[in-house]
């Protein structure tokens, strides 16, 4: 039973500090109007996956706390200082001012210690929930018009995160990450043409190690990126509060309206506990799970180096694609090129990052698509790019695994070059098949849509006929269900070959290579599933399937297993 | 109704019962794996019988050594390789070896002390090589663990690790774990080189340096983790893992939690909620 | 066209139709961003009212209902219990800051455990306590909102585009290319200030990257102790260490090119063939000294240092990126992405007996780079 949202236990006033405030700010700024419109009533709808993109959101709220407590302690310095702090197992030892106040906010202030796990637990949580954040818009789609500038922006956010953590786990200048800052420079050195040596030599004031990279790293890590980050979050939080979030197809939902709740206290509550959950959550990481611990790893010295030399996740795939590759140098008229450099530094990260900046374009290009869309699309039902998802995920994971190969050898006992052989086939031949396998899979799922809803759900009740054979029940699906699965949209076939007027000319669209290739692209784009129950009566399905066995055949058709209406199938 | 059966078919209930599962097959995993290796005693004394010594030999090295330790077609000549080689062999366990041609690996061992310095004095005194050291020798009392942790990051953590949690080599070969060497089996490994590892001479790495490496090894690996767990000591691999599949994995279920459809008290009617 | 003229009608004018003002009334209230114009005598839409954009209802039974009551308080008592175990985890954090210190491993590990789990179980009950508030407390409203077109009406696009465009006229943008010109010219310098104030940021490379500190007759010193090394001390095959410059043992700048992995082989072992690149010989048994080799430690595929070394199958292995040497014949690549073998030491001994370098490496150290050759 629902009923109109009024509660009668209004009967008391607002405190008076507060209506006082509100008048007070309302003399002077107006937007009372404002305040009930965008900040009370807003209806923000309720999926989980909508809150993926909060997880980066609070998490980088965390980091901008946590970060500026170590900031108050953290020396940006590479200056050389003998030890002689609480760490007793490196006193003596030389090493930089950064590392030595790092070992002085873990060992000697209260609670340094886990602030610095909780802002590199915080970090890490960033990334990855930036990552499944794109994944899920992606998948459903929610980056089509009118959402294509966000989607841009929250590709710039994620390019920053990488950076911002690389520079962030490097200032403590130990043994770990001093080892990826020298491959850093070597890939600049080494793989940039022309001008990699003087990049280099640029950024780090000289030849490696230099004393500039860790305090210009730490104008960059804790000003220049957060600052921007910050404009960036401001955008995108705007555009999206803006233009309303998307919904996920139901019942009511329609892409003229956003069903939920309320902002004021619903979302405004729920919002809050969630912030306090990931916040409780990376507390409770950094008291049970160790994170980072430099005093293990030792100052930098450029002499030395340990198995198990990963950058944190996220740098995973720049650290398999340098791993992948076989060797590649060309040498000419006294100038080398090293392709078995550049080419990792480049080529993964143009394909992801660059690929997802203009899929929105691609698509478009393809489908012909280009209307509004505020309702996202389940992803079964755009076969092709989830295919093309999966693919590119495939890509990244199989290069990420490849970045933790000797640990992969050591822990699953297998031969340390067959784990890069395997890496080498897979980063090609992965992705090809997981397309193909996913968008069989979507198309399957999508006939399990239609079937259920010609057929109903198998109801689990099992029933004898009077000649003696059973049957299991059918239930129509209810108004909920049928929402959820009707709410394909079908999409539109361009011209294509075949598309001929009758003088033989072909639409404008069609022409040349790339109106094939565009042609090409449609139909894949178009291959679907229709719900109809089509092809029933002549035996074959639209899609060229024969018509197999009585459980094809509607409801209501007379030998076939579902009840006709009207029967047993309401309770 | 019991307590039990009245909360059966709560939504919590898949969930605790799920719990409950796992924590009973910790537990029992917990008690039924062994903490592996044997205590592997310091060498006794420098009295080697020579004799009882060739005999043990003879009886259970020589079929793949040879009669003279000369060496056959399974395994290596012994001469000139010293009692310090036999001593970290056999006392990890890893001679006699399992299989020819393979990687050994620490073992449970099947000789007592007293017998394992006796084949060594044997080994020894065909042709020399370095001797098992004494335990002043490989004492840690006064050692440099600041001086050993700088050794050890540039000679060791390339292939046993940063905190000496191990690592991989090509072909299958590992460096092993050194959470349970001795300090004279962590001694005796870098005086004569075993299988893969190369030899640290008393020329290269003087006899202090080598008590400055055991002294921070053995300092590492009984060293509390301040953190919390140490996640096997390997590095950002395992902390990826974690952050992925607890941290991101508990949150996924919370928003989850956070956004279920609300099962409120309701009146008996058509099922499912009905709008306006 | 009679949108221009309505316009440009109410410019520097009161809109018609707003009501006529006294002196200190204050003005009809400000468009605010994204409302629905005001209402206006000339067919603008309405102000949309909160009935035609918002709708809310409760699911479920009404809050007087017995249920619904022993409900509320069994919740009530719920997030209760949960918001007082916060405040008393909370207490916990601050005893625990004050009562627990650090500056050792075993106590940085008590007190970390002490404030990590007080604050993550005041912040966990508080998070339950609101989600419960929330999902048993609260009514189970559903709402629905309308949106609105976001792309703005025809009329005030082109509204806008006719102030642009008597704007830019009136600027003279497009009338006057000289001004127009010549502005682009004067500030085309001050984009090129940034480029040219960093130029200071690091010193050009030159030809540094071709050579390293080791020189004629410097001695090889061990990592760690600092000793030189005779041959004779360095006489067990298979041996290997790592070796830093005579003068440089600290100098992170040179051991970034300068660090050196020595070892010794038995005898035949080594097969250093005579190498050349162009006209330079890099490598040769003639810089060997009693089966010793000496080879940069510096990766030749992004610098690494090289320093797993397989005495079983001579093999040295980079952990980075797994690029393998061959060590007996001249650390030859067999896998892996680097490019080019490890540069050789040419090694000697001195008047005392000690291993020294003949000169410096033949060819650049470490990761290849454009101006290699």
């Amino acid at each position: 039973m629902s009923r109109p949202a009024v509660n009668s236990d209004t009967d008391f006033e607002v405190s008076k500090p507060l209506k006082g405030t509100a008048g007070w700010l309302d003399d002077r700024f107006g937007g009372a109007r404002g305040v009930r419109t965008y900040l009370l009533r807003k209806v923000y709808p309720d999926h989980w996956s909508f809150l993926l993109g909060e997880i980066a959101l609070y998490s980088f709220i965390i980091l901008l706390l946590t970060g500026t407590f170590l900031s108050f302690f953290f020396v940006p310095s590479m200056t050389e200082v003998t030890y002689h702090g609480s760490y007793m197992k490196l006193d003596g030892i030389k090493m930089s001012e950064a590392y030595a106040s790092t070992l002085r906010i873990s060992f000697d202030v209260r609670g340094g210690l886990l602030i610095r796990q909780i802002h590199h637990w915080a970090a890490d949580l960033f990334v990855a929930s930036l990552m499944i954040h794109m994944l899920r818009v992606f998948f459903t789609g929610a980056y089509r018009k009118p959402r294509e500038v966000n989607w841009l922006i929250g590709i710039g956010l994620f390019t920053l995160a990488l950076i911002e953590g690389l520079f962030g786990y490097s200032l403590p200048d130990d043994q770990l990450s001093g080892a990826g800052l020298r491959i850093f420079e070597g890939v600049l050195q080494g793989g940039i043409p022309i001008v990699g040596t003087y990049l280099a030599y640029f950024l780090f004031g000289g030849p490696f190690p230099g004393h500039d990279i860790v305090p210009r790293m730490y104008v960059i890590h804790i000003l220049l990126i957060p600052a921007i980050l910050l404009a960036l979050i401001t955008a995108h939080i705007f555009i999206m509060f803006w233009q309303k979030h998307t919904q996920m197809p139901a019942k009511g939902n329609t892409e003229r309206n956003v069903t939920g709740q309320p902002s004021y206290p619903y979302f405004i509550a729920k919002t809050s506990a969630w912030f306090i959950f990931i916040f409780g959550a990376l507390a409770l990481l950094s008291t049970f799970a160790q994170i980072n611990p430099i005093w293990l790893y030792g100052p930098y010295s450029p002499v030395a180096i340990s198995s198990a030399s990963q950058p944190d996740f996220y740098m995973g795939i720049l650290e398999g694609s340098l791993r992948v590759m076989p060797a590649w140098e060309w040498n000419f008229l006294g100038h080398t090129i090293t392709f078995s450099v550049l080419i990792p530094f480049i080529a993964p990260l143009t394909i992801i990052l660059g690929g997802a900046a203009v899929w929105p374009w691609f698509e478009r290009w393809a489908t012909g698509d280009k209307t509004f869309h505020h309702i996202n699309d389940r992803p079964r039902n755009a076969p092709v790019r989830t295919g093309i998802g999966i693919a590119a995920v495939v890509f990244y994971g199989v290069l990420w695994i490849e970045g933790a190969n000797d640990v992969v050898a050591d822990k699953l006992q297998i031969p340390l070059y067959t784990v890069t052989w395997i890496a080498r086939v897979a980063v090609i031949a992965g992705p090809i098949i997981a397309y193909f396998i996913t968008k069989r899979i979507c198309l399957g799922l999508q006939r399990k849509d239609r079937n259920e809803l010609l057929h109903g759900y198998e109801s689990g009740i099992i029933r004898q006929l009077p000649d003696g054979e059973f049957i299991e029940v059918h239930q129509p699906v209810n108004e909920e269900r049928l929402a959820v699965i009707e709410a394909k949209k079908v999409p539109a076939l361009l011209p294509g070959p075949g598309s001929e007027d009758d003088n033989g000319v072909p639409a404008p669209s069609a022409r040349g290579v790339l109106g094939k290739a565009r042609a090409a692209a449609n139909r894949a784009f178009a291959e679907t599933i229709p719900l109809e129950a089509d092809g029933h009566g002549n035996g074959h399905h639209g899609n060229g399937h024969a018509v197999t066995g009585e459980e094809h055949e509607a409801v209501g058709t007379p030998g076939s297993t579902a009840l006709p209406p009207g029967e047993g199938t309401e309770e | 109704m019991s307590w039990i059966n009245a909360r059966r078919r709560r939504p919590a209930a898949g969930y605790a019962a799920l719990l409950l599962g796992l924590v009973v097959v910790a537990l029992v995993y917990g008690s039924l794996t062994s903490r592996g290796g044997t205590e592997a005693s310091a060498a006794v004394g420098a009295q080697q019988d020579i004799t009882a010594g060739k005999e043990l030999f003879q009886a259970n090295c020589s079929s793949c050594h040879g009669l003279e330790a000369q060496g056959t077609s399974q395994g290596p000549s012994l001469i000139g390789t010293g009692a310090a080689a036999v001593y970290f062999q056999m006392s990890t366990g890893r001679m006699p070896a399992k299989e020819v041609g393979s990687e050994n690996e620490r073992k449970p061992v099947t000789f007592s002390p007293r017998q394992i310095e006796d084949i060594a004095g044997y080994v020894a005194s065909l042709g020399g090589g370095p001797e098992i050291p004494t335990p002043e020798q490989v004492s840690t009392e006064g050692a440099d663990t600041a001086r050993g942790s700088q050794l050890f990051s540039a000679n060791c953590a390339q292939c046993h690790g940063f905190a000496g949690a191990g690592g991989a080599l090509t072909y299958g070969k590992d460096a092993p774990p050194l959470t349970e060497s001795t300090p004279t089996q962590i001694y005796t490994a870098m005086l004569t080189g075993p299988e893969s590892m190369p030899v640290f001479s008393d020329g290269a790495l003087s006899p202090q340096a080598k008590r400055d490496i055991i002294a921070y090894i053995t300092q590492t690996r009984v060293e509390p983790n301040p953190g919390g767990f140490s996640l096997g000591r390997t590095g950002p691999v395992t902390e990826g893992l974690v952050i992925f599949l607890g941290g991101l994995g508990f949150l996924v279920l919370i928003s989850m939690w956070i956004t279920a459809k609300r099962r409120d008290p309701r009146p008996t009617g058509p099922t499912g909620t009905e709008r306006k | 066209m009679s949108d221009m003229e309505e316009t440009e009608g109410a410019e520097g004018t009161e809109s018609p139709g707003a009501p006529h003002r006294v002196i200190g009334t204050p003005p009809p209230s400000p468009r605010l961003l994204g409302s629905a114009p005001v209402a206006e005598e000339h067919g603008a839409v309405a102000l949309v009212s909160d009935s035609e954009e918002f709708a809310e209802h409760i699911d479920g039974l009404p809050p007087d209902d017995p249920e619904v009551v022993v409900h509320g308080r069994r919740a009530e008592r719920v997030v209760a219990a949960c918001f007082i175990i916060a405040f008393i985890a909370g207490c916990g954090f601050v005893a625990a800051y004050v009562g627990l210190g650090v500056h050792t491993v075993d106590k940085t590990l008590r007190s970390n455990l002490a404030l990590g789990l007080s604050m993550s179980v005041t912040l966990l009950a508080l998070g339950l306590g609101t989600l419960i508030w929330v999902r048993h407390l609260m009514p189970n409203v559903e709402a629905t909102q309308q949106r609105h077109d976001l792309r703005s009406d025809e009329k005030e696009r082109q509204a806008t585009e006719a102030y642009f465009k008597e704007g830019t006229a009136n600027s003279q943008f497009v009338k006057r290319p000289l001004v127009r010109r010549t502005l682009m010219l004067g500030t085309l310098p001050l984009l090129a200030a940034p480029v040219v104030l960093l130029r200071d940021m690091g010193p050009q490379p030159g030809t540094s990257l071709r050579h390293t500190v080791w020189s004629p007759g410097r001695r090889l010193l061990v990592q760690g102790t600092n000793r030189p090394i005779t041959p004779a001390e360095f006489s067990a095959p298979g041996s290997m260490i790592t070796i830093v410059p005579d003068g440089y043992e600290d100098n992170q700048d040179a051991l970034t090119k300068a660090a050196v992995i020595l070892i010794k082989f038995r005898p035949g072992e080594l097969r250093i063939p005579t190498r050349h690149q162009g006209s330079t010989l890099v490598g040769t048994m003639n810089w060997t000294v009693d089966n010793i080799v000496a080879y940069s430690k510096i990766c030749t595929h992004v610098g690494c240092p090289v320093a797993l070394y397989e005495q079983t199958t001579h093999h040295i292995l980079c952990p980075c990126h797994q690029s393998t040497f061959e060590a007996t014949t001249g650390a030859t690549v067999i896998f892996g992405p680097a490019s080019r073998p490890l540069p050789q030491l040419p090694l000697t001994t001195d008047a005392q007996g000690y291993l020294v370098a003949k000169r410096d490496f033949t060819e650049p150290v470490g990761p290849s780079f454009w101006e290699r050759g």
